[in-house]
């Protein structure tokens, strides 16, 4: 690698994208700081912690994350074993519909949000389910499976097929072969994609509003205090939780990947 | 021997075998058997049929016709985890998660052998093939020959009946080749299990077979031990990939031995004299001109070009000549002179 100095204006450019980009957080940032209680003037006036005791004392804050928690936590469940699954299905041999099977699997997340919140709401109704926590569920699974599934894929077709033959040869029957030889091969890809599912899931807002009932998940609950008045800081520390439970997941998923790459 | 005797000394029973691809015989109905505590062969050139072959007896493939009996039991359907055969891979397919010593007690592990006996038939195992100090390293921290080694322990510590090679010296430079493949022979009577070796190296054949079969285009040309097979060449193929051959065939064949009828002869058989020689009548004889030399150290290759059109390759031993005095032959006029002892009549395919 180079290690000559790039030019200032390329410099200049690179760190003007950054700006760009992360801005906005800076400023969530900072306002979770701000004295002032409904108003976000610049610079502030003051800076105080008060606004992180605040968000303690409210018991829907405290419904709304675990209710997020328990949704990512489940909904990820849910991706990893039916993304494995498709994933060891469809990796190694051509069957007819497979790939059309690969591109529905996909769809869900390529698709924009909204349709697949209508499609999903109107699919529950037609099924008359009642709205709950396992609407939302079901709606964070369909996207949560393509990067479980996309993440055992690519692991799987760099797994050389004749440590399988290796398994079976030495008397493994296939589930032997699978616990042995094809889970240790595939665990840290399968936590990387359950990592990702996870952050997709936390912070999902468009089709949880089509398949919530009167659940609020964290996204939504802060979606709802922007509408309100008073102790809008407190939506800033939100924002923050937010940012940190998606961010580490997906630090790890990161380290995870990168680790067996080499 | 009576029938009984024969039926059981059988390992490997190939009736009729094929092996398609589509439209592509890799196998085309071959027939085969290997006996009991045979170091047997399977010879050829890349896209010949061998390694599907070894894959048809392994279990990793079905055959798209005939049998394939295993010490007198058919074994098509069978699944490779109810086979009473091993094998090691070409690319050695050791377990990467897994240390050394759990890749060579997986198969007793599977088993579920109790964890005291396991420990101490893995360390058995690693001795044997002289790698006891490596049993906690992972296979990412071993040479490409200790690699082999493990993937042969691994292979034998069930006690196959069979043992299959894939090429398992490929990956490995030539002076580890020629100090595996005494071992894997010393291994192989020791232990006393049959081996069958695939491979395209038939120097390697040679050396370390009871018996070869040569596989062509799906087909099996011939099977016989090392010596036939390059002293009685059954055909063209054979004659040319076991070795080195001329081919003699045609108008030149008539010439030379009198008859039409296609036959090959060694290098190393044919003398070179001045053009006056005399020959016998137990002799054929061919006049031509020396177009190549290459000097070999120990011999001479040189390349002539028969009157007739054929190009004849003869080996020369150095006994009395130096590279100078042999690289002055080039442009010479010469008589080749040989027995016609050593005219093998060959099929031409």
């Amino acid at each position: 690698m180079s290690t000559e100095r790039a030019p200032w204006s390329l410099r200049l450019a690179a760190i003007g994208g950054l700006l760009f980009l992360h801005f906005p957080i800076l400023v969530i940032l900072l306002y979770a700081f701000t004295t002032e209680e409904n108003a976000f003037t610049f610079p502030p006036p003051g800076l105080t912690t008060q606004w992180f005791g605040a968000i303690l004392e409210r018991p829907d804050f405290w419904r709304a994350l675990i209710l997020s928690l328990q949704v990512a936590a489940i909904a990820t469940l849910i991706a990893i074993v039916l993304g494995t699954l498709i994933a060891l299905a469809t990796y190694r041999r051509k069957f007819f519909g497979s790939d059309s099977l690969s591109l529905l699997i996909v769809l869900p997340i390529a698709l924009p949000g909204i349709v697949s919140g209508i499609a999903l709401r109107s699919s529950i109704s037609v099924l008359d389910i009642d709205f709950s926590v396992w609407t939302i569920i079901i709606g964070h699974a369909t996207f949560c499976i393509v990067t479980v599934y996309n993440n055992v894929v690519a692991r799987l077709r760099r797994t050389s097929n004749s440590l399988l033959e290796a398994s079976m040869d030495l008397g493994a029957t296939n589930w032997q072969t699978f616990r042995h030889v094809v889970l240790p091969n595939i665990a840290t890809a399968l936590l990387a994609g359950g990592m990702l599912a996870f952050a997709l899931s936390f912070d999902e807002i468009i089709v949880t509003t089509f398949t919530a009932g009167q659940d609020r998940t964290l996204p939504i609950w802060i979606f709802d205090q922007l509408t309100r008045p008073r102790d809008r800081p407190v939506t800033n520390v939100a924002a923050i939780i937010v940012i940190l439970t998606t961010l580490v997941p997906i630090y790890l998923a990161y380290r995870w990947t990168q680790e067996t790459r080499d | 021997m009576n029938v009984k005797n024969t039926a059981t000394s059988i390992a490997v029973h190939l009736d009729n075998v094929s092996r398609h691809f589509g439209s592509v015989r890799a196998l085309d109905g071959i027939t085969l058997e290997i006996e009991d505590g045979e170091f047997f062969s399977m010879l050829g050139p890349s896209g010949s049929g061998k390694t599907t072959c070894l894959r048809l007896i392994a279990g990793f493939e079905q055959p798209s016709g005939g049998k394939i009996l295993l010490h007198g039991k058919n074994v098509v359907g069978v699944p490779p985890y109810d086979r009473d055969v091993n094998t090691v891979f070409q690319d050695y397919a050791l377990f990467p998660h897994m240390t050394v010593a759990e890749n060579v007690g997986y198969g007793l592990m599977i088993k579920k052998v109790p964890k005291p006996d396991r420990e101490r038939r893995v360390q058995d195992m690693l001795e044997m093939v002289r790698l006891p100090q490596m049993a906690g390293r992972k296979p990412s921290q071993l040479s490409g020959g200790q690699r082999q080694r493990v993937a042969l322990a691994r292979a034998l510590i069930n006690h196959p009946s069979v043992l299959l090679l894939d090429e398992p010296l490929g990956a490995l430079d030539l002076k580890l080749r020629q100090e595996m493949q005494i071992e894997l022979k010393a291994i192989q009577q020791r232990v006393g299990i049959t081996f069958i070796y695939v491979t395209h190296d038939q120097e390697e054949a040679l050396t370390m077979s009871d018996r070869i079969a040569v596989f062509n285009h799906g087909k099996v040309e011939q099977v016989g031990s090392p010596a036939e097979m390059y002293e009685r060449p059954a055909t063209s193929f054979v004659a040319g990939f076991v070795g080195t051959s001329n081919l003699l065939q045609g108008e030149v064949a008539r010439a030379v031995a009198g008859s039409s009828a296609a036959f090959a002869v060694r290098p190393e058989k044919i003398r070179m004299c001045p053009p006056e020689t005399p020959v016998s009548p137990a002799e054929c004889s061919l006049l031509g001109t020396v177009r190549d030399v290459v000097y070999l150290g120990m011999n001479t290759r040189y390349l002539i070009e028969a009157e007739g059109g054929a190009d004849i390759t003869v080996v020369q031993q150095n006994l009395e000549a130096t590279s100078m005095s042999v690289l002055t032959a080039k442009g010479e006029r010469v008589r080749l002179i040989w027995s016609r002892d050593f005219n093998r009549p060959v099929i031409v395919d």
